[in-house]
């Protein structure tokens, strides 16, 4: 592995049983990340986009091991995580810390800001004076004046500025990688930006590298500088956000790009580009999942599943779709040599 | 811009004109609550003509769904006061007695909402939420009204049509779940069609179907629509006039053109820069400064002032007059009246 890769994950894979009936037998499976692989350098943004139920949120919720995985590995700066000789899960989470999209259910609401702040440092060993410090310091960090704001309680403060705390807490512990989950998609546009240039800052100003995962195609391309595309549990694309963006390879993020609105009124969009909703993640499709819903979808499609190849002319930037696979059987795939 | 601004709206109604569908003059929504006095909505006025798409754009707490409701008298009566005139149709609403209302509600005024599964009956299907709206207006027999709920269902686009009319409503998609209350709200052919952020709640690429599908429909059906919405990019897609929303008040209104491409009041300004757009990437986002006013303490000026890069004294004295460049564009701020 090479040195700057800060978080490796190889073959994620997570299904959540549904039960039913009587007797509470499991009748169906929701397969909700399904080998999932990816590496996040130090120092860079990874963008995950995706709709709801492509399993983006499950992906981070393994990732700080909120849920444990079914299969796969994790490594952090080196060390594998949660086997004997690598890294504990208490020390992971350290390093690694996470900012939900809802920012009150996120706070305890009988805790002082401060307190809530201060809770994590004094878990990891800090005095609780010098953690309630700290708090201070990282408060004025995030833009709240530590004066006014320390004893609040969250429902004294708007959205953002509570936004705003869930961001101190995750940097208090001085974490090297930050898991932001829809961070800003429950607030205004006004403050959204405000929220936005504050995680550019802290990115730069301490070195952090950062997840970003969002359903919003604009901010995600604003973020990142890598981005990985989900669809049903699986990822269909990955790599460089300009790559990604000027030249979407795979057909379900050509769509998903297609769908942005145009913000132009004279270039408004004409016809959809896929018609129908996400198919439901219980029991997907065999082979490529997103073959029932793909304009260009073949017999090899429903058969067998794509792999998350680079192509000759792609480099850094990896799809998952037989049209791009030599010898795949499909019309559109390339001629093998 | 050429014209000079004008202090007043131009004269509405000149001889000859036709009645616009929608007249609202200086609509007001008070909600009285341990707080104080909520003012949700302060004195709206706007016209809308036949086939026409209003967006009211605005960010939480802007008072842009309030005055959906109040235009359908849907707030409830002991908490919320409403004073000014709304007339749909040539029919004063705030005048209407209860069986009136009812008469116009569905029939030419029909409303869709953020949330498609709360606007169903959970026990009922679909097909008969349907046929009971369609008989309560219309006379109609049941194999009638059960065709025509068929057709209407073909013509939002449901697959397989004739099995979903006898699907109850937790059996269908967050999308299709919409589709089907746009049909609901389309079964009696209303003139003017209210719509409440109905896409907010889905993923972008059933987004997209379901605003071209309406603004397919409204073209087609010659139907008004006024769309709330706080999305910049939802607004371009549907709109052919904006008006923007700030805490109870238009402060901006135009042809959807005029107002993405020179907009003229601080806060739309800043409502489009704080607008993530991937062309962005690498800059620093123009955000706007502070917070949301409080609608329980409006300062006595433009309540954009304590948020404005270009406040000066006289902003904050009395809110700032209506400056009309012509029938269509407005613009709440002072600096528009001194240019």
């Amino acid at each position: 592995m090479t040195a700057d890769v800060l978080l490796d994950v190889r073959n994620l894979k997570r299904y959540f049983p549904v039960r039913g009936g009587l007797l509470q037998r499991k009748v169906a499976t929701v397969q909700a990340v399904d080998d999932v692989s990816f590496s996040v350098r130090r120092g860079e943004t990874l963008g995950i986009v995706g709709e709801s139920g492509c399993g983006k949120s499950t992906t981070a919720r393994l990732l700080i091991q909120l849920l444990a995985a079914d299969a796969g590995t994790i490594t952090f700066a080196g060390q594998s995580v949660g086997t004997s000789g690598g890294m504990d899960v208490r020390e992971l989470r350290r390093q690694v810390q996470m900012v939900f999209q809802d920012s009150y259910a996120s706070l305890n609401p009988r805790c002082t800001i401060e307190d809530t702040i201060a809770y994590g440092p004094s878990v990891h060993g800090v005095g609780w004076e010098a953690a309630r410090h700290r708090a201070r310091d990282i408060l004025s960090r995030v833009g709240l004046d530590p004066a006014w704001f320390a004893k609040r309680y969250p429902h004294e403060l708007s959205g953002g500025q509570r936004q705003r705390v869930n961001i101190a807490r995750a940097l208090v512990l001085e974490p090297k990688l930050v898991v932001l989950d829809e961070p800003v998609s429950a607030l205004d546009k006004s403050i959204q930006a405000q929220v936005l240039n504050l995680l550019v800052d802290l990115k730069r100003n301490l070195a952090l590298t950062y997840i970003f995962i969002s359903h919003d195609l604009n901010v995600v391309q604003y973020m990142s500088d890598r981005v990985l595309v989900m669809y049903l549990g699986k990822v269909v694309e990955v790599g460089p956000v300009g790559s990604i963006y000027s030249t979407p390879r795979h057909p379900y993020t050509r769509a998903l790009l297609a769908a942005m609105p145009s913000m132009d009124p004279d270039h408004r969009g004409e016809q959809a580009a896929l018609t129908g909703d996400p198919p439901n993640p219980i029991n997907p499709p065999p082979g490529c999942r997103f073959h029932t819903r793909c304009a260009y979808a073949e017999a090899c499609c429903g058969a067998s599943e794509p792999p998350l190849a680079a192509d000759a002319a792609a480099g850094d930037h990896r799809t998952s779709c037989h049209m791009l696979l030599p010898g795949s059987g499909h019309t559109a795939a390339p001629i093998v040599a | 811009m050429s014209d000079p601004p004008m202090p007043h709206r131009p004269a509405a109604a000149s001889a000859g004109a036709v009645q616009p569908l929608v007249l609202c003059e200086g609509l007001e929504v008070r909600f009285v609550g341990r707080e104080g006095i909520i003012h949700a909505v302060n004195s709206i006025s706007f016209t809308l003509a036949a086939g026409e798409v209003l967006c009211i754009l605005g960010e939480s707490g802007s008072g842009k769904s309030v005055t959906l409701r109040a235009m359908m008298r849907l707030l409830p009566t002991h908490i919320a006061s409403i004073t000014g005139m709304v007339s749909i149709a040539g029919k004063n609403v705030m005048a209407l007695d209860r069986r009136a209302l009812e008469d116009l509600r569905g029939a030419e005024v029909a409303m869709i909402f953020q949330e498609p599964t709360s606007a169903f009956d959970p026990v009922f299907t679909i097909g008969a939420q349907i046929i009971e709206t369609l008989k309560r207006h219309d006379a109609i027999s049941d194999r009638g009204a059960r065709a025509r709920a068929l057709e209407l269902l073909e013509m939002v686009q449901i697959p397989s049509p004739a099995r979903r009319l006898d699907n109850y409503p937790h059996e269908l998609s967050g999308g299709m779940a919409q589709r089907a209350m746009i049909a609901l709200a389309l079964a009696c052919r209303p003139r003017l069609l209210l719509a409440d952020e109905p896409t907010t709640a889905l993923d972008a690429t059933v987004q997209i179907q379901i605003l071209q599908l309406l603004r397919r429909l409204q073209h087609d059906l010659r139907m008004a629509m006024l769309f709330v919405t706080h999305d910049v990019g939802v607004a371009v897609e549907v709109s052919d006039r904006i008006a923007v929303m700030y805490a109870g008040r238009f402060v901006e209104t135009g042809h959807v053109r005029n107002i993405i491409h020179h907009p003229q009041h601080p806060y739309t300004r800043g409502l489009l820069a704080s607008t993530v757009q991937g062309a962005m990437r690498g800059r620093r986002l123009e955000a706007i400064p502070g917070s949301p006013a409080n609608l329980a303490a409006l300062p006595p000026g433009c309540a954009f002032a304590p948020r404005c890069p270009y406040v000066e004294p006289a902003c904050t004295a009395a809110p700032p007059p209506e400056v009309w460049y012509d029938d269509t564009r407005m613009v709440r701020c002072i600096r528009a009246a001194a240019r």
